[in-house]
This record gives structure tokens, sequence and C-alpha cells, in this order.
């Protein structure tokens, strides 16, 4: 059914009792032309330009879990697109623009609010690397602008702009046309549009194998609901990645980390932009419900674990509280853990593996939610042409070898 | 946090440690006759298992020794520690 005027006023008068399940409940069949695995945003949104833009419906969607319940359902939905480097921007900003009207196409209320998001300045390291990235952003066509403390407080007035504080602001650099969106509805929109275009979607079935030919190209996988054949496979499991890869014989330059997120009480509105600072560690935005959305660092080590160290938070919680006095009594309800899939350079993988069938996408660690549209998008065509889509080209996983590294470790410096 | 034995000064808290990724990687022992395939798995490609890892530490805040350690990745309990060039268990 489409989500419109009409179709909220009658079931309303309904009593609401009348929506119908926003996708079709999947078994697995034997065989299809795509298997896509994880059920996370990105996975959802390739699934979904497949059928849309490539005309390939015969698709399934394999989650060991239930779709949205990784990364994409744990993260703090910051979304910007002033990266450092060319290639990262052009593919950021590929996924910016597709949020823009990301509601419209999929008809489902994606909640995209480009609120601003500031990075603060304490250093005047912070102040010649903000600055950087601001004439990079320039010159690439990103919008990114350069702000005092005086502008910084007038555009977040919960900010505190003391001299006298650890870490003064001494400046923040602000793309106005960052944001959040909201992180559910991004993977149920992308999920119900790629169903209603045919493409099977199947939870609760996990990947425990990859099947290969003795020439070597893949030939389908082995999963807890039994064995599914397809000859082109496209792995998008975050922070399982080198799990899967494994499967198939592939080693990765993938680290896995707990990365945590938190959230305090719901009040009323008090900060109506999102505020990062890579310096202290720590970035917030108020949700819709009024929740205080807080995001931590990641763990020293690597972990499956899916939840983080207390210490972590608590280091976190410092920094907010310097920078945000106001809110220092506000309570914590809820923390939680997601894990991230971390690459030497700090930018994702998109697109062949050195084994024939095989796909992967993976690698955006600590800040992919924002990409979720383009990324998606660009896979689609890879899976789909054989051959990378301008925007994912860079992204191989042969620059490891090559040594043509996009190194965003600066930009990526706070966990986002 | 986690409570790491280290094999010098014996169980001690987290913070007084640093994380040093990966263990038993061994440098190229001739950079010039090594492939660039070679160099790949040395500089870039990790093992990331889900369950026994063998991972390195350094007792920053203590006797700054690096060490060894063998960690379930899953529930994050560590199962041994060990000195440098000793085998892992
Ligand atoms: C706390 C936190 C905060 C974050 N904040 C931000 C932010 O503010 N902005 C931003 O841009 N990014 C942020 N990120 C990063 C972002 O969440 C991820 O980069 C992005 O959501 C990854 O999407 P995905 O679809 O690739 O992964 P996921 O949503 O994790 O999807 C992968 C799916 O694969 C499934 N899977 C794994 N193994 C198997 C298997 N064997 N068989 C079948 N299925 C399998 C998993 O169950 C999972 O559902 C944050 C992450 C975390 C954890
Ligand atoms: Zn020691």
């Amino acid at each position: 059914m489409r989500h419109s005027l009409f179709s909220i006023v009658r079931n309303a008068i309904g009593g609401n009792r009348g929506w119908p399940a926003q996708w079709r409940e999947a078994a697995p069949k034997p065989e299809y032309d795509i298997v896509i695995v994880g059920a996370g945003g990105h996975g959802l949104a390739t699934a979904y330009y497949l059928a849309r833009e490539h005309g390939i419906s015969n698709i399934a969607v394999l989650e060991k879990g239930w779709l949205g319940g990784g990364n994409t359902g744990r993260n703090t939905t910051i979304i910007r697109s002033n990266y450092l480097w060319e290639e990262s921007q052009k593919l950021y900003e590929h996924a910016l623009k597709l949020w823009e009207t990301l509601s419209q196409e999929l008809n489902y209320n994606v909640m995209y609010s480009p609120r601003g998001v500031m990075m603060l300045a304490h250093t005047v390291h912070d102040v010649q690397s903000a600055q950087r990235h601001i004439h990079a952003n320039r010159l690439g066509g990103i919008d990114n602008e350069w702000i005092t403390p005086e502008q910084a407080k007038a555009f977040c007035p919960l900010l505190n702009i003391e001299a006298n504080i650890r870490y003064p602001i001494l400046g923040a650099a602000l793309q106005r046309r960052g944001g959040v969106a909201r992180h559910d509805a991004v993977a149920w929109g992308y999920a119900r549009g790629a169903s209603a275009l045919g493409v099977d979607i199947i939870q609760n079935c996990e990947v425990t194998g990859i099947d290969r030919a003795p020439s070597g190209e893949v030939t389908g996988v082995q999963t807890t609901r039994g064995a599914i054949r397809a000859r082109r496979i496209g792995v998008v499991a975050a922070g399982h990645t080198s799990v899967l890869m494994a499967m198939a014989g592939v080693r990765m330059p993938l680290e896995s980390y707990p990365l945590q997120a938190l959230v305090s009480e719901p009040v009323k509105p008090i900060m109506s932009c999102v505020v990062m600072s890579n310096t202290v560690h720590a970035y917030m935005s108020q949700s819709d419900k009024g929740e205080l959305v807080i995001g931590a660092g990641t763990d020293a080590y690597t972990s499956y674990s899916q939840t983080g160290a207390l210490h972590i938070s608590a280091h976190t919680l410092d920094a907010i509280c310097e920078l945000f006095p106001a809110v220092r009594r506000m309570r914590m309800l809820r923390n939680w853990g997601g894990i991230v899939d971390v690459t030497p350079d700090r930018s994702p993988i998109i697109g062949k593996t050195p084994v024939p069938g095989l796909y992967v996408n993976c690698g955006w660690g600590t800040g992919g939610f924002k990409a979720t549209p383009g990324s998606g998008h660009v896979f689609a065509h890879t899976l789909a042409t054989g051959a990378p889509h301008k925007f994912n080209a860079p992204f191989t996983l042969d620059r490891f070898r090559s040594g043509r590294l996009i190194d965003e470790a600066a930009a990526a410096a706070v966990a986002h | 946090m986690l409570l790491i034995p280290c094999p010098w000064c014996g169980p001690r808290p987290e913070l007084e440690f640093r994380h040093a990724g990966q263990a038993h990687i061994a440098r190229p022992a001739d950079p010039s006759a090594t492939s660039d395939a070679e160099w790949t798995e040395f500089l870039f490609l990790r093992s990331n298992p889900k369950g026994r890892h063998a991972e390195r530490w350094r007792h920053a805040s203590g006797c700054n020794r690096f060490f060894n350690c063998v960690r379930d990745t899953v529930s994050d309990t560590i199962l041994a520690t060990y000195k440098p060039g000793e085998a892992a268990p």
C-alpha cells in the first residue's frame, strides 16, 4: 500500500487495523541470480537498487538475525559528506544527494533532517586540520564553512565556549547540509521497497559457508536454512565480514571493534544540530523523541562481543559534561554496542574480490550509516554489471597491494 | 574493563595497558626480495577471528613491556598471557 494523506486518513478511521505487512515473509528458494549476505541498510539498499535500476529482482537478502538489527539499528545516524579526499567526497556526496530525496523515492519517511553538523576545533592542530578540510571541500563543491566560537554558540546555545574549560573551543567547521535520519526507517523503507519489487528478504538465516566450483568461482552458500545456489554473492556483513570472507578463503585488511552509543532520558528540545569533537572524543544530537544521542569511542581491542566497556562511555560523558554543562544532571537511559569493521585507511572496500563471483562491500567502520543510499547504489551497479561505478572504482580491495590508499584517518578520528 | 595478567606484574586493570594488534606477525627478513603480496599480508591483512585470537599488549603504565595474550573475541575471556619469544599455548 502506498503511503499518502489518503491512506493515513482511511486507516485512522479504520482504527489503524488496515495496514498490511511492510514486506513479504519469504522462504529460501533453491537458487537466485544474486545472494546478498546481510540485511543491514547497505545490503537492503543494494537489493533495492538492483531491482529498481538494473531490473534484477531474483535476489535473496540473507540475514542471520532480524533486518536492521546490526550496526544500522545501533548507530547515531550522523550524516555528512565533508571528507578530505576527492574520492571520498564524491562517494559520500553521492549518498548525501540521495538522502535529500530518499523519503519520496521510497514513499517512506526516513526522517532525514539536514540540521547541520558542527565539528569543533580545540587546538591549533585542530584549527589547521579543519581549515584544510574546508578548503578541500570547497574545491570539491561541498559545503563546509569555518565559524568562530561565538557563531558556534549562536548555532548551538547549549555549547560552553568559555576560555576556562580544559579544551576551550577555538572555532568549528560547519556543514549545514549534514544532519541525521531515522536509522530503523532506512532499513524498513529499503526492505519494503525491495520486497515490493520481488526481492526475497530472509531473516533468521545465517550463512555458514560459501561454496566454490573446482575452478574457483562461487556457486552458492550454505545457510542454517539449507543450501542456496547463486553465481553472484555480495557480502555486506559489516563487523562479520572477515568471518564470511574466510569461508571463501579470502583474508581481509579488517579488524572488528566494539563501538558504543548511549541515550539520555527524553527532554524538551534543547539542541537542534549535531556537535562533534574529535579531540575530546564526544558527539551529541537530540532525537525527535527528545533523547540526547551520544556516541562513544571504540574499545581498544578487537571483539565480537557487541558490547563496549563502561570506562569508554564514562570517558565520553566526561567530555559531554564539559562541553554541555547544562546536561550534567541528566540520566542515561540505555547504552549498547555494535561491531564495526575498520580498514587501515578508514575508507570502505566496495567491489570485486580475488574469487570470481564474490563481491564485498565493507570497511565502513564507525561511519557508514551516512553512506547507506550511495553505497547500495554503487554496489548494485557493481554486482549488476561486473564493473565498478565511477564513484566506487577507487575503493578496491587491491589498493592495499597497489598502495593507493584513501587515508581518511584524520577525518574519522572520532567514531561517527 | 578487562583484568589483564601481565606476565611480569600480575593481574592489572585494562587502563594500564595499550593494545598492540595481532601477535606473531614477523617483518619480512629481506625487504627487497619481498613481493607485493607478502607486503600486503604483513602490513594490512589480519586474521580478525571470531573466537581464539593471539594479540599483543604493552603494560604502558606498569613495566612497559610487550607481551602476548590469547583471548576469546566473543566472550573477551583471557585464556593465557605469555612472554615474547614464547610459543602460543
Ligand atoms: C554505536 C555506533 C554508532 C555509529 N554512528 C554512526 C554515525 O553517527 N554515522 C554514520 O555514518 N555511521 C555510524 N556508525 C556506523 C554505521 O552504523 C555502519 O557503518 C553501517 O550501519 C553499516 O551498515 P551495514 O548495512 O553495512 O551493516 P549492518 O547493519 O551491521 O548489517 C550487516 C548485517 O549482516 C548480518 N550478518 C553478519 N553475519 C552474517 C551471516 N553469517 N549470515 C547472515 N547475515 C549476517 C548482521 O546480522 C547484520 O544485520 C555507527 C556504528 C555504531 C556501532
Ligand atoms: Zn607489567
